[in-house]
């Protein structure tokens, strides 16, 4: 009876979803689009990243490798022929590639593929490693593949990138892909998969003692995490429309792991809340680097003065809230329900005081 | 290849990786005491160039006293990071502390940009720097003896202060057990405090050798070396200082030789470093001194 209660209340929310998305996509200018399928985007990664590092708790920051291939994967396969031919200046594309052409979803898909068989061979060896020295080693791999996109012409265009990506991703899109992201890592996690992820997150040792294979769940847990990453970036690409090795730098690994613990960790309601105010609080801001009045007082525009604040919003947020926004608390119908009838009960008790 | 051209990329690999050493001691002091990769160090050792470069520029002081300033400024400017972002996250989870750290890296390289601007300046070589000897056909710059050198002259100091003095006792202990060196009595905030300083003044003489080195200074400079100088520490074994020093000397040695023999393959030289990184963590997860603890059950 509960759980159909919430299935239907999970429905409405979706439609609701739904609607605000059609008149967001039709009413809102560029601008603002734009903010709202970059902080989509981030949501798919910060869950991604949250299902290894918050759930599993395996530190790893190989996230922006992953989005490099997807994105990679996703141009070569979205880019017409024609295009192809025009923009790889340095070294022409080899043969494969020169060919190939998939719709934006299955170019999705085989992104978020490749990113995931890519995971599976970096997780195997990696994964053996703990805490810090596994970062490390994930870091390690992202700035590898960043490097080979750099040395590559003729399947990446070196560090000219790829340009004229053709703009599928729009709202319908991002939303879409993290709403089933959502939905898939939710359902890892209720599964007794996801059990086995949070025993070997509290303890390693005592997950192993009762049965848990803790190799195949961690490599598991990576390769998901990678395809969703995977996925991200090819929306990413789409979105952007240009890619260069240089967007894939280690800031980017770091963007994403600071929605996830600004969210707090291993809380999805966290980071998808924090995903989207990180880039709005990231786009607002520019109007201090573009110079603004404060009542009488003139600031000239200075370069660089948008991040100066960020950073120190940044720190002044993990200061004072060092467990993150939601400290792991996950949003729940049921705890929806108490939080209003709470609501709903204190102005009754106001109202008949005051009557 | 001739044996000229072995020992010239052997004196070079040499010279660059004593400027890793001193840049990875900050992370491995640091990460010994408070467990918590200082991700912020790259950008303490970018300041301490352009505190050198203002420091002639506008006040008008000698080479000499303009370094001493800039490493007490840039020491200064790592104590205090530490006090304002880190001392308030020791007992919250780790990877909290770790965010606060590479806000401050975002934060000095902004600063950076809007203090000094994002234009690359150069940096003024007193002339005994650019100096070339000249051994048969190999030809050095003195800024390579220089970089050996002094690095020779503060890893010693720093091994003295490390294991002579009380102070140094008092880091050891705490990189042991921070709670029971409390219990103790050991001044533990005092202890960390220094510990910056020491690391952070040790990333300026770094950073001053660097840009002697390689005389363009900018705010984003300390990026790269930064990270290679905290692989050179987890090559070496995280925790430990003669580890530091032997991995720097071990990545700048590889990454030179690298370039030497496989010239074709010179775009890959960032990531033959990270391949270095994988290869020793996976045979040996401490790193080559690193000390391996024993999980308790």
């Amino acid at each position: 009876m509960k759980k159909q209660k919430e299935k239907i209340c999970t429905i409405i929310a979706l439609i609701i979803l739904f609607i605000l998305v059609y008149f967001a996509q039709n009413r809102l200018d560029a601008y603002k689009i734009r903010i709202l399928n970059l902080g989509a985007i981030y949501v798919t990664l910060g869950v991604s990243l949250n299902l290894i590092y918050g759930f599993t708790g395996q530190f790893s920051l190989g996230h922006a490798g992953f989005m490099a291939i997807g994105a990679y994967v996703t141009a070569l396969l979205v880019l017409p022929p024609y295009y192809k031919e025009v923009s790889f200046i340095l070294e022409p594309l080899i043969w494969p590639f020169t060919v190939i052409h998939a719709p934006f979803i299955i170019a999705l898909f085989l992104s978020g593929l490749f990113a995931a068989l890519v995971g599976f061979l970096i997780g195997l060896p990696v994964l053996r490693l703990k805490g810090d020295y596994l970062g490390i080693a994930t870091l390690g791999f992202a700035e590898i593949i960043r490097v080979i996109a750099n040395n590559l012409p003729h399947i990446t265009n070196g560090a000219l990138g790829i340009k004229g990506i053709p703009e599928f991703t729009n709202l319908w899109w991002t939303i879409g892909v993290a709403v089933v992201t959502i939905y898939i890592i939710k359902g890892l996690i209720n599964s007794s998969y996801g059990r086995a992820l949070m025993a070997i997150r509290e303890n390693e040792i005592a997950a192993e003692v009762i049965g848990i294979n803790l190799t195949n769940n961690k490599v598991m847990s990576f390769t998901i995490s990678a395809f969703f990453a995977g996925v991200a970036g090819g929306l990413f690409a789409c979105l952007l429309t240009t890619i260069d090795p240089k967007a894939f730098m280690f800031v980017m690994t770091f963007n994403i792991l600071a929605v996830v613990v600004l969210g707090g960790l291993g809380s999805i309601t966290g980071t998808v809340i924090a995903a989207f105010l990180y880039n709005i609080f990231l786009e607002y801001l520019r109007p201090i680097e573009a110079g603004f009045n404060l009542g009488p007082v003139h600031f000239p525009p200075i370069p660089g003065l948008r991040m100066v604040s960020f950073s120190i919003l940044l720190l002044v947020l993990i200061l004072y809230k060092q467990r993150g926004l939601l400290g792991g608390i996950e949003f729940t119908w049921g705890g929806f329900f108490r939080f209003c009838n709470k609501l709903f009960s204190n102005k009754k008790s106001t109202e008949g005081s005051a009557s | 290849m001739t044996i000229n051209l072995l020992l010239q990329n052997i004196a070079n690999g040499l010279s660059l990786g004593s400027l890793y050493a001193l840049i990875a001691i900050g992370y491995t002091m640091v990460y010994g005491i408070l467990r918590l990769i200082n991700f912020a160090h790259g950008e303490i050792f970018m300041l301490a160039p352009y505190f050198l470069y203002f420091g002639i520029l506008i006040f008008h002081l000698p080479w000499w006293a303009s370094t001493i300033v800039a490493i007490g400024l840039t020491a200064f400017t790592g104590m205090l990071s530490e006090r304002i972002a880190y001392k308030p996250l020791r007992d919250a989870p780790r990877i909290s502390a770790l965010i606060s750290a590479i806000g401050v890296s975002f934060f000095l390289q902004n600063l950076a940009v809007v203090v000094f601007s994002g234009i690359p300046k150069s940096v003024h070589r007193p002339i005994f720097f650019t100096k070339i000897y000249q051994f048969g056909e190999i030809r050095i710059q003195s800024t390579l003896f220089a970089s050996i050198g002094v690095s020779i002259i503060f890893l010693s100091l720093l091994l003295y202060i490390i294991y002579q003095t009380k102070t140094g006792l008092a880091m050891r202990a705490i990189s042991r057990d921070i709670e029971t060196s409390r219990l103790m009595g050991v001044g533990v905030n005092r202890a960390i405090s220094i510990t910056f300083a020491i690391g952070s003044a040790l990333a300026a003489v770094g950073g001053i050798l660097w840009s002697l080195r390689f005389p363009q200074i900018f705010p984003t400079m300390g990026m790269i070396p930064g990270l290679k100088a905290f692989i050179a520490a987890v090559v070496g074994g995280i925790g430990s200082i003669p580890g530091a020093m032997l991995g720097g000397l071990i990545l700048g040695m590889s990454e030179i030789l690298f370039v030497t023999f496989l010239p074709a393959l010179s775009g890959y030289r960032d990531a033959f470093v990270f391949f270095i990184l994988i290869i020793i963590l996976l045979v040996k997860p401490d790193g080559i001194l690193g000390i391996k603890v024993q999980e308790k059950v």
